[in-house]
């Protein structure tokens, strides 16, 4: 059982390295997820807004078309235009996180009844308090899981980042296959691992605390 | 009072829904769209709130004409139920029916006053349901909260689309008296939407039947039953309902078969005893072959009384007006009245004047109890 002290001394010898990369990793990760939170949500909800199916099908194909390119060749694709570094991968992780959060806040938002909808309007709600009391909070659980999904996915790739160098954990697998050192491949590994579960276990409570607080909060203005 | 002049709506994709429609809704009163459906009855309500706009035409509401006003604050002061309630699944049943009274910018002690006071003029305890969410109520609860949500901010105008369609039918039973009660205390208008006669003929006070964008005919449910303006609205009434409302029931449905009679040989004395045990102030005079032979006034009988030797064939006077069985009870009802006659006897027929029972004031009372059966105890 010598591997366990010896591992031992490899976490003491490059701790500080590894909490840097395992900070960098979360940073693209959860960096480009806001990031495409902040486009794809308000772009989701906008798309069920408009009359023409067109524009429609046609931001969904293009999230789509993102979806399949290949990670390694997006990633390389990027760096004419942005060269090497947190930039480009940044970039092509938010591309990536678009599709999935895109097409939930769109069905979340479809999903709502007619009915409620119709009847919203029939007693008076504007398009604004439609949209923020009955239509978001009734899409909520769809945009909220398309998030985690998305999340775990793209920390899962930002592995893939250090490959244009971009830092993260993914620099300790590369490092440890080019001088075949098995600690630093299992440790970014489960560390990558950990990490998206940990980040799934945190969204999945702020979910619950969430529709919580709204249900309290409606509560509490009555 | 809401008033559509000549309203026409082309829908985008060309489709005419309607076509020059011209109509009143009375303030205060449950005013009832009914037709087949693709009608065009949701479409004529929805020109109402301005969910949906007129193609050509105008709708007043008291005279003002409401493209002019903002739809959003139009529909604030309009209540609205939906066919499938479209209750709020993440509000609980207080922000449910508070909905619009918060736009209002009321106060929150007022708001819980209201929202409690409704819950309890639908029989739903405040305590026990009030923090529910709709999917914990049953159905025909859910529809009452859709009714009282509309209520909530005491709009005059309440606008209802076939609000009681998705529910088994004794719960719409139910709801429709409710319904009726309910209206009886707050005097509201209302449009409500239904394609069942029978819920139109129970709840309305006028009932407006169209047909293929168009109105066929508009009047009170007696109007209509009685004066069906064409074949389409005797068809959609129904030959039942026609019938129900047409037959005049014969006079052997309504008539007493065993008045007080006697036979023409019976002594005066005898007779006035019979009067006084049945508590009559006329006998019924019949032969044994149960022949009619008239009858006797006490006055008549009195007169003659001291004279031992007379009978009832002595003192009775003919009937001037008989009727045979099957005429129907409003013509013995002219005879009765034009004649100011207490009774009119029924025979087998004119010429063999067999008796077989009498037709009275009372009998007629008796009729209507059957004919609209239970009215007197039906309660909220
Ligand atoms: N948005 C629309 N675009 C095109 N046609 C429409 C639209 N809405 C309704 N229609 C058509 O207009 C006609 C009247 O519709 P409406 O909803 O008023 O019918 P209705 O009398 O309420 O019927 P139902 O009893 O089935 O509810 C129907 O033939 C319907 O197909
Ligand atoms: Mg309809």
């Amino acid at each position: 059982m010598g591997w366990i002290s010896d591992y031992i001394l490899f976490l003491q010898e490059r701790y500080t390295d590894i909490l840097i990369l395992l900070g960098e990793h979360l940073y693209i990760a959860l960096f480009s997820v806001i990031l495409g939170c902040l486009f794809a949500i308000p772009l989701g909800i906008l798309l069920t807004k408009l009359k023409r199916g067109v524009v429609t099908s046609a931001a969904f194909t293009v999230a789509n078309i993102f979806q399949t390119i290949p990670t390694i060749a997006l990633l390389a694709i990027m760096i004419p235009f942005l060269g090497i570094g947190m930039k480009p991968a940044i970039f092509a992780l938010f591309l990536y996180s678009l599709l999935p959060l895109l097409r939930n806040t769109y069905s979340g938002i479809k999903s709502v009844d007619p009915g409620v909808i119709e009847s919203a309007k029939g007693m008076g709600l504007n398009a604004g308090q439609r949209l923020l009391q009955i239509e978001l909070p009734l899409a909520f659980p769809y945009i909220m899981s398309g998030l985690r999904l998305t999340t775990v996915y793209i920390i899962s790739w930002t592995t893939l980042a250090a490959l244009i160098g971009a830092g993260g954990l993914g620099d300790l697998i590369l490092s440890g296959i080019g001088i075949n050192n098995k600690f630093l491949i299992y440790t970014g590994a489960v560390l990558a691992i950990g990490l998206a579960l940990l980040t799934d276990f945190v969204l999945g409570r702020v979910e619950k605390k969430l529709s919580h607080v709204s249900q309290a909060h409606s509560e509490t203005q009555a | 009072m809401i008033r559509l002049e000549h309203i026409h709506k082309v829908y985008e994709d060309g489709f005419r829904a309607l076509e020059d429609i011209n109509l009143e809704f009375t303030e205060g009163q449950i005013n009832v769209l009914i037709g087949p459906s693709g009608c065009g009855k949701t479409t004529t309500m929805k020109l109402i709130n301005r969910l949906i706009n007129p193609t050509k035409g105008k709708v007043y509401i008291n005279g003002e004409d409401i493209s002019k006003i903002n739809p959003v604050s139009l529909r604030r002061r309009i209540g609205y139920v939906i066919q499938h309630v479209g209750l709020f699944p993440h509000m609980t049943i207080f922000n449910n029916v508070a909905v619009v009274p918060k736009l209002l910018k009321w106060e929150p002690r007022r708001i819980e006053r209201r929202v409690n006071e409704l819950l309890d003029l639908v029989g739903l305890d405040p305590e026990t349901y009030r923090d529910r969410y709709p999917s914990e109520l049953s159905g025909g609860q859910q529809q009452r909260i859709g009714v009282i949500r509309a209520l909530a901010a005491e709009p005059s105008i309440i606008l209802m689309d076939e609000p009681f369609s998705a529910l088994d039918p004794i719960s719409r039973e139910q709801l429709q008296d409710e319904l009726i009660s309910l209206q009886e205390n707050i005097q509201k208008t209302i449009v409500f939407v239904t394609h069942d006669m029978d819920e139109a003929l129970k709840i309305a006070d006028r009932i407006i039947l169209m047909k293929a964008g168009k109105v066929i005919q508009e009047g009170s449910p007696e109007k209509i039953l009685r004066h069906p303006a064409n074949d389409f609205v005797k068809d959609f009434i129904g030959k039942k309902r026609l019938k129900q409302s047409e037959k005049v029931p014969a006079v052997d449905e309504v008539m007493i078969e065993n008045p007080v009679t006697a036979y023409p040989t019976r002594g005066l004395a005898q007779s006035i005893s019979l009067m006084e045990r049945r508590r009559v102030d006329s006998l019924i005079v019949v032969d044994k072959q149960k022949k009619l032979k008239g009858y006797a006034p006490i006055f008549n009988i009195l007169e003659k009384y001291t004279e031992e030797e007379q009978t009832l064939a002595d003192v009775m006077k003919p009937f001037e007006h008989v009727v045979e069985q099957g005429t129907p009870v409003t013509v013995a009802l002219d005879l009765m009245s034009t004649h100011q006659l207490p009774y009119v006897p029924v025979v087998r027929s004119q010429q063999d004047h067999t008796f077989v029972g009498v037709v009275t004031r009372g009998s007629m009372v008796r009729l209507m109890a059957d004919v609209y059966p239970g009215q007197g105890n039906e309660g909220v």
